[in-house]
Order: structure tokens, then sequence, then C-alpha cells
């Protein structure tokens, strides 16, 4: 987190994302905005994120769309296939399931199947996260399905700087981008982007230096590594962490001058953890570090069962700081 | 019918040259298939001819069109040049998509053909956004989707239809209705009796017309480019129709009705409108015929081009997946 100077007082997650889109917006005429009750008559999204875009922009750029997710995302595919650039809100992660065809047969091929003829500038934002007690079909983490599909990208900010920064360069990005925000996060205070701030797609950042094990997160769980940092370091072990920002395309430079200096890895995620994230970084790091590395590759995410309800049961379901700890601590022994 | 939008003999001749050259493209598409100097999934639109041709006359060159994998017809129709779609489908390297789209993917923006699905039904979401585009920038263009009877059950069918007559969109429905989808006919599948009926829980116009009739469905073409134009929103246009051979060629037809089939093949729209057209004094038959030669010279032309074209280097697999030398 060193790329951002900051007099500016802290902001939350939610306000860098909704100030992103309206930098952007204000560049660029042809950045639009729509999904279910985004507009300010509708206040803003449900969250709010998109609060005071429709007045200060007008409703004809910032559209709060009828419940029919195919038909947003199709939306923002056509208007994007004819100039625009199209920030599309899916309202949770689950809902995205709905809208597969337009995403995945759609938005991630236009440009293969038409030799490069055509492309697909939109970012599809959504929510998701486990922490409020929604159940089985509302906080999914669903990432390694859009990263397992050619021609998508797929961003998971961890803190408001790099909200805004992924925001910036997923508008600019001249290709489809799924931009995943947690919701328990979103009222988290970081420090406060430039205005104009840039994350380029596909960078790590090394969030903290350390030499007996590489610890990769993204999204919310990051800031479950960094307060596994006390207990780690109690047990003698000095992990170095690693912000993905960008799950597809993930940035291997920066991981593999880590695992080279540490020669332990542990990814950890929300999603649950077989055949997901993880299991794709584990086995690259398998075949570019083999008989390198000091201990098998970890991977640590939720269980392979839906979200469960039940206060304690949610509680034991994404990875938190103590299991995060520990599974590190257990690399190294 | 809305007379008032009726064809002129000029614009008659127009349609029956788009006619002419689907149909003589469609012939020469199953014989070099038979042939075998081709291998492709075909969806033969013998029969449907008269709707795309009717549609896009009543288009400018500026206007968008979404189709689907039967839709060979719809893009001809569009002004995709022979050369090229026959490159494409041939997955030569001179394809309008350098091969890598194929004959269910083909995409001619130049032309406005932006997107064309395999997924039923998904010309419509997509139709959609490409209208908004031109309502956002209020540069006049409407757009056209195109889609089969079977594709009106399908939700995004549904949602798009809400959509756009919400929106105003200056978009155009255009379902051609050849009373099958893949093997299921259109009773067994639709609860509505029309599909123009489904335009009612949409607040938009939707009009059933016979989509082998170029006078009747260039009328409700024009007027329903009118209503988008003038920015009253979206129409339902049902063309009745009938596909001559079977879901995909090679398709054995056991499960069509023989009586219906032959019936319809007899009622074939081509040779009906020429026909009319010389009897009328619109065209000469010397005239047809120079029309009719000419394309078939442009046909072996293409052909030949495309058997001829390189195949993409194998480079190309992994090129187009994202923007070359974009931030990756
Ligand atoms: C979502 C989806 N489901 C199933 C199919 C397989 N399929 C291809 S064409 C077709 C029939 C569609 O019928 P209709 O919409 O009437 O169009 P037609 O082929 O008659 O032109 C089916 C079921 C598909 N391509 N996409
Ligand atoms: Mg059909």
């Amino acid at each position: 987190m060193s790329d951002t100077a900051t007099k500016a007082k802290p902001v939350t997650i939610l306000q860098a994302i909704n100030t992103a889109i309206a930098d952007a917006m204000a560049a660029d005429d042809t950045v639009i905005v729509l999904g279910e009750d985004v507009a300010d008559p509708e206040d803003g999204g449900v969250v709010g994120v998109t609060k005071g875009l429709s007045t200060r922009f007008g409703e004809h750029r910032v559209r709060s769309t009828p419940i029919a997710e195919q038909a947003i995302i199709g939306a923002a595919i056509g208007a994007s296939l004819v100039g625009y650039k199209p920030v599309a809100e899916i309202m949770l992660m689950n809902f995205t399931t709905v809208a597969m065809d337009m995403i995945v047969n759609h938005a991630a091929k236009l440009r293969f199947m038409s030799g490069g003829q055509t492309n697909v500038p939109i970012v599809i934002r959504t929510m998701t996260g486990t922490g409020f007690g929604s159940g089985g079909q509302h906080c999914d983490y669903l990432e390694a399905w859009f990263a397992h599909t050619p021609g998508m990208k797929v961003v998971a900010p961890s803190n408001a700087a790099d909200a805004y920064g992924l925001m910036r360069a997923a508008i600019n990005d001249p290709d489809p981008v799924l931009y995943i925000e947690n919701l328990p996060a979103y009222w988290t205070p970081g420090e406060a982007p430039e205005p104009g701030h840039i994350v380029p797609l596909g960078k790590a950042s090394v969030v903290k230096e350390g030499t007996d094990v590489t610890i990769i997160s993204y999204s919310r769980v990051l800031t479950e590594v960094v307060a596994a940092v006390e207990e780690m370091e109690a047990a003698g072990v000095s992990a170095e962490i690693i912000d993905l920002r960008t799950i597809s395309p993930w940035d291997k430079e920066t991981v593999f001058a880590s695992v080279a200096k540490t020669g332990r890895c542990l990814i950890t995620h929300e999603a649950v953890t077989e055949f997901g994230i993880g299991a794709e970084i584990a086995a690259t790091l398998q075949s570019e570090f083999f008989g390198k590395l000091k201990a098998p590759v970890g991977r640590l995410g939720a269980p392979y069962a839906p979200v469960p309800f039940s206060k304690p049961l949610e509680s034991a379901y994404a990875p938190t700081a103590k299991r995060i700890a520990q599974a590190a601590i257990s690399l190294t022994k | 019918m809305t007379s008032n939008y009726a064809p002129d003999g000029a614009t008659q001749l127009e349609i029956y040259k788009r006619v002419a050259l689907l149909k003589a493209n469609d012939e020469r598409s199953r014989k070099v298939i038979m042939n075998g100097r081709l291998v492709m999934p075909y969806y033969s639109y013998r029969g449907q001819e008269v709707i795309p041709s009717a549609m896009a006359t009543a288009l400018t060159d500026d206007d968008y069109w979404v189709t689907i994998y039967r839709g060979i017809h719809d893009m001809l129709a569009k002004g995709m040049p022979l050369k090229d779609l026959w490159a494409e489908i041939a997955g030569r390297v001179d394809g309008t998509c350098k091969g890598k789209g194929g004959p269910m993917h083909l995409t001619y923006p130049k032309k406005g053909i932006m997107v064309t699905t395999g997924i039923v039904g998904s010309s419509m979401p997509i139709a959609n956004g490409i209208a908004w585009g031109s309502q956002l920038s209020g540069n006049g263009r409407v757009a056209v989707a195109t889609f089969g009877d079977g594709a009106s059950n399908i939700g995004a069918f549904h949602e798009s239809l809400n959509m756009a007559a919400v929106w105003k969109l200056p978009v155009i429905f255009l379902c051609q209705n050849n009373l099958y989808g893949e093997h299921t006919t259109y009773e067994k599948a639709t609860s509505a009796k029309r599909v123009a009926d489904r335009a009612v829980a949409y607040n938009m116009p939707g009009v059933r017309v016979n989509g082998n009739d170029p006078i009747e469905m260039f009328a409700a073409a024009r007027e329903a480019v009118e209503r988008a134009r003038a920015g009253e929103g979206p129409t339902l246009i049902e063309a009745m129709t009938f596909r001559f051979h079977g879901h995909v060629f090679g398709d054995a037809d056991a499960y069509m009705d023989k009586a219906q089939k032959k019936a319809a093949m007899e009622a074939d729209p081509a040779p009906i409108f020429r026909a009319r057209l010389i009897a009328e004094g619109i065209a000469t038959e010397e005239q047809l015929a120079a029309i009719e030669a000419d394309i078939e010279t442009q046909i072996d032309e293409a052909v030949e081009f495309a058997l001829a074209s390189p195949f993409p280097e194998l480079d190309e697999l992994t090129k187009d997946v994202y923007a070359q030398g974009a931030a990756a």
C-alpha cells in the first residue's frame, strides 16, 4: 500500500468506488452506468455505491434497470460494441449466475470470435461476502468461474485506494472486467487515493515483506492475513504478504519473486478451496519451483459446502486470521 | 396491411435482388457441402429469404443487425461481402473473423452486422444495448435483433422486450417463425397463439405478417423502422415462414409433417415473387436472368477465393483473446 500518497482524510471502499466512477464519468462522456436501483430516485444503489451519479450526470447516463440480469449485461455489451464504456452492476455475485450466458458466451468471446473486429469494454461490478447472515444464495465468491473464462479479467480490491485505482483501470480497459466488491468491507476506511490514481490490471502489491512464507490473498480475506501477522511473528514466522488485486491475469512476476525468496506459499481466499484460484496458483508454483520448495504449497479457503446461515457455522466458513496464522506456521514446521 | 408503407416497383426489385442472392447462396452452400469441399455445421435458411431481404431494404448501411446461427441470409441481405463470408465459413484467414468465428459467429461491423450468436435468444439483449447507444448519441441508427419462434420462449426474449419498451429503445425484434424449434413444433412449445401477441404484455406494437410476402414484410419493416427512428420505441414483428431443409444440414426431417412441408415448398416465395415482378412489368425476364447470372458468377468467385485462401497461422489461437498490448 505504498503507491498512494495521502494527506487526505481516510475514505471507505464504498466512497472510493463511487468517486472512481464519478471521476471516470467526468473525464469521459462515454462512461455510463446501469443496474438495479443505481439511479438516485432509487437511492443510488441498494447499498448506495452509485449515489449521486445520476443527479450529477443525468439519468440517461445512469440508468436504473428492470430486474433482468441478462438484459442488463446484454445492454452493457451492446452499448460497448458501439463506443460506450458501460459500468454494469449485478447487485450480488450470485445473481451473475442468471447472466452467465451474456458474460461467458458473449462478453468474454466477442473479440475472439470476431477476429478482433469488435471488443467489449465493460465493467461488471458485483458484491458478495459472508458475514451478514445471508445464507446460501447471496454471498458466494465465484471468481474462479470467471477466471476460468478466457476473455474475462477479474479484479478484487481489498482497500480503498486500490478500489479506486482498479476501477479507473477497469473502466479504461478495452476488455470485460469483473470487479468484485466485498459487502462487509464497504465501510472499511483506508488511505484516500489521489484523483486519477490507476492500479494497473495484473499488478499485485507486496503489502508486507517477509522471509519465511509468502501468503497470497485478495478482497476482504487480505485484511485477515494482515491481522494474522502478530500471531505468526510470535511463533517466529516472517510472512511476506501479497495482495493479488487482479485475479486474472494474475501477477506471476511478483508471486514468483516472492516464492523464490521464501520457498513457501499459502494461498487463502473466501471461495471454497476446491478447484479454486489457490489451485491454479499452486499448480503453477509446483511447475515453476519443483524441487525448490521447502514445503508443499498450502491452500486455505472455505469448506466445500454452501454458505450456511447459523452464526457459528457462518463464522467458521471463511478463513480467519487465526486459521491463516496456523496454516502459515504449519508450513514452516 | 398498412399500405402506405408498401414498396414501389424499384424497391421491390431491390428486395428481389437480395432474395435471389440469398437463394442462390443457400443452394450453393448445400452443394459445396454435399461435394465434400467444405465441412461445417450448416443451418439452411432456404424458404426464409424474403424476411431479411425486405427488412434490410428498409434499413441503411449504418443501421445495426444482430443475428443467429441460422443467419447467413440476414448477413448477406445486410451487405456482408460474399468473399469475406465464404472465407469465414471455410475457416480461412481472409474470412470476416480470420476464420475464428465460423458460420455461427460471423461479424461485419462495416455493414452493422455486430454479433452473430449461437445461443438461442441471445441476439435480443445485445441489440437493446446497441439501440441504447443510438439513443444516447442521437445518431438515429436502428438495431434489428432477429431470432426464431423457439427463442420467444426463452427468458432473454422477455427480459429484452420489457427493457426495450421501458427505455423506448430504437430496436426491432424480428421473429422468423418457421414453425419449428429444432425438431419441436411451434404449438407444442409455445403457449401464445401468435408470438406477436406477446408484445401486448410489453406494451409495444406486435404484428404478425406473412414473411414470405415481400410487400407485407416490407411494409411492416418500414413502419417499425420509422417508429424506431422517431423515438417511439421498439416493435415486435412476427414473420411467418418455413424452413425447407430441416434444422441443420443432414437432418432427416422425420419429425416434420410431410404434407405441410410439401405445401410450403410448393409455395416457395422466391419464384412466386420473381413471376409477379415480371407479370406486373416491374422487371423483365431478361433483366432478372442477368441479375441471377451475375449472382452465380459472384458466388463462383467467392467459393474459389475462399477455398484458395490459407488457413490462419496457429499463433492466431491465442490472439484476440484480449487486446494486443493492453494492460494485462
Ligand atoms: C440456449 C440454447 N438452448 C438450446 C440450443 C440448441 N438449439 C439450437 S437452435 C435451436 C432451435 C431454435 O429454434 P428457433 O428459435 O425457432 O429458431 P430456428 O432454428 O427455427 O431458426 C435449439 C434448441 C441453443 N443453441 N441455445
Ligand atoms: Mg423456428
